[in-house]
């Protein structure tokens, strides 16, 4: 394996030992899950949402992963709250993240990614269970959300080959 | 960046107990072998050996003596069967791509294990560029070798294979012995070249008796300085040089000789094998008392590789289920204890080890491993505090994680 130096910023290793609104939430309005243990990165994003103002009263999240994963999963909970659906859509891309969180080493960009794409897999989801669908929202996946998906299928080809004794050539 | 470096570093003031368990990625170098070091850099043997002056014949001698020592620990018959290379993965390339240009003519069949170390695995898979075959052979769940698979492998075309005494990451101690006969029982031809990095000076390892062709020893594994290794090649055998360049007292390696990084390999070999019993004890029961002690605090752990007598003493390799690797190594460093994950970060995907990845651990558990080796520095303090701090860290992480990922 090949090895690349992560020299992460303070504000990365600030939400990294001291994550905000971690934690599984009980009353969650929705829940959203995005990546694969076995691609090592992994977030659920737990949102409480008021059905009138569709405002992000609450959000909360639990990240199997790196320390970046960890701390664009914390600010992204930071970010949204207080937030309608539709300006989480459309102001919250990997982009916004990465910059709030100061920057990542660009080997971890895919964190900021996966993590706009769970938040964007709960909006979806919070819409697709109330069968509507906002004019704001566009039918196709976005590149967050494609992201996670294509993360997910390699990981499932991932765990299901290489076992023991199987006789493997370069 | 450096800037960001400087703010890691800064919230590791406050730590007053260091530990140092990632020996196999280099570590400390004692202060007795840095003293034994220190006179050949401007007193004495500072000259280039093959020169004819004072400071020239002194560094001279000096490698003479190491090549003597040297081959003495690997189980050499002759000092000119050693030859000093930078790392271990310059000692791997030329013994590798060495001996495939030598033996070009003969075949172009290589056959390794599917558990060799990086500069092994990544040189052979660059011989096909030169239109080497390559076959690898499979492990069982602790890491030795399928003797069947590997009798099926050898054919006429076969010039070379590969096999670490030590895996590295596993410390699953091969049965070199049986394995050298299986090949040469094939035809005697076949060099036979085994990465003994993880062997030297932890596990009994000599040459003569294991009766293969080429050896890589290195430095830093032994805690000596690194950038220096040694590569065993049997007198019967010449090698192609991969590099070139001015030729000193080494024909296969060319370049100045690095005579303080020399005396601190020499010295730290001393070191190694004057107390040898002594020092694996030591090794051992640090070891075993970190292992035990994980495993009484801890549940949801995998050990990986064989336990007992078929390990290298200093060799702990254990995955925390539902912990990822990084983080791991991250929440350590801030409690002064370092060690590192058997995963890394490239591109989009952590890559598992393809060692853990061969023993049949899932990617999940490869991405919790951690490697941790003992050295006789090490104090039973050291240990304990290593106990006092891995809990709270794995359990702070699987906090974090929560109930993502739980099946």
């Amino acid at each position: 394996m090949s090895r690349i130096p992560l020299p992460y910023n303070p504000k990365v290793m600030d939400l990294f030992r001291n994550p905000k609104n971690l934690g599984k939430m009980e009353d969650a309005t929705i829940v959203a899950v995005a990546g694969n243990p076995a691609c090592g990165d992994m977030i659920t994003f737990y949102l409480k949402v008021d059905e009138q103002t569709q405002i992000i009263e609450k959000a909360q999240f639990e990240s199997y992963g790196c320390a970046a994963n960890i701390a664009t999963s914390s600010i992204v909970t930071e970010m949204i709250n207080g937030l309608t659906l539709q300006a989480t859509w459309s102001n919250i891309t990997w982009q916004k993240v990465t910059e709030e969180i100061g920057g990542l080493p660009s080997v971890k960009f895919h964190c900021g990614v996966l993590a706009v794409g769970a938040l964007k897999r709960a909006i979806r989801k919070y819409f697709n269970d109330r069968s509507c669908a906002p004019v704001w929202m566009p039918k196709e996946n976005t590149f967050e959300e494609k992201q996670a998906l294509e993360e997910e299928e390699l990981a499932n080809t991932l765990s299901t080959r290489l076992k023991p004794e199987e006789e493997k050539s370069l | 960046m450096v800037e960001n470096v400087k703010g890691l570093l800064k919230l590791h003031e406050e730590i007053t107990h260091h530990v140092y368990l990632d020996n196999e990625n280099s570590g400390i170098v004692p202060q007795e072998v840095v003293d034994t070091m220190l006179p050949y850099f401007n007193k004495v043997a500072y000259g280039n050996p093959t020169l004819t002056h004072k400071p020239g014949w002194e560094a001279f001698e000096v490698m003479m003596n190491s090549f003597q020592k040297i081959s003495r620990y690997m189980g050499a018959k002759l000092l000119e069967e050693i030859t000093f290379t930078p790392g271990e993965s310059e000692a791997n390339n030329l013994a590798i791509m060495g001996s495939c240009f030598a033996q070009k003519e003969k075949g172009k069949k290589i056959i390794i294990s599917a558990i060799e170390p990086i500069n092994v695995l990544h040189v052979v898979e660059m011989m096909k560029n030169f239109g080497f075959t390559v076959t690898k052979i499979p492990v069982d769940q602790e890491g030795f070798l399928n003797m069947e698979k590997l009798k099926e492998a050898i054919d006429n075309e076969t010039i070379l294979v590969s096999v670490a005494t030590v895996n590295n990451e596993l410390g699953t101690i091969q049965n070199i012995k049986e394995v050298v006969q299986i090949v040469k029982d094939k035809n005697p031809q076949i060099l036979f070249h085994t990465d003994a990095t993880d062997a030297y000076g932890r596990v009994p390892f000599n040459v003569q008796d294991l009766n293969v062709d080429l050896a890589t020893v290195s430095s830093y594994k032994i805690q000596g300085p690194r950038g220096i290794s040694a590569l065993y090649l049997h007198e019967s055998v010449s090698l192609d040089r991969i590099i070139e360049g001015p030729i000193g007292t080494q024909k296969l390696w060319p370049g100045i000789e690095n005579t303080p990084l020399v005396v601190g390999f020499t010295k730290a070999s001393e070191l190694a094998f004057e107390n040898f019993e002594m020092n694996i004890a030591k090794m051992r029961s640090l070891r075993d008392k970190l292992v035990d002690g994980v495993f009484s605090e801890l549940s949801d752990l995998r050990f990986n590789g064989p336990r007992g007598e078929k390990r290298s003493p200093d060799n702990a390799n254990i995955s925390f289920l539902r912990v990822e690797g990084e983080a791991l190594t991250i929440e350590l460093s801030l409690k002064g204890v370092y060690l590192s994950s058997g995963s890394a970060c490239s591109r989009r995907l952590l890559q598992p080890s393809h060692v853990l990845v061969a023993i049949g651990r899932r990617f999940e558990e490869a991405h919790g491993s951690v490697l941790m080796k003992t050295t006789r520095y090490l104090t039973e303090e050291d240990i304990a505090y290593v106990l006092e701090v891995l809990p709270n860290a794995v359990n702070r992480i699987r906090r974090i994680v929560g109930s993502t990922g739980v099946e």
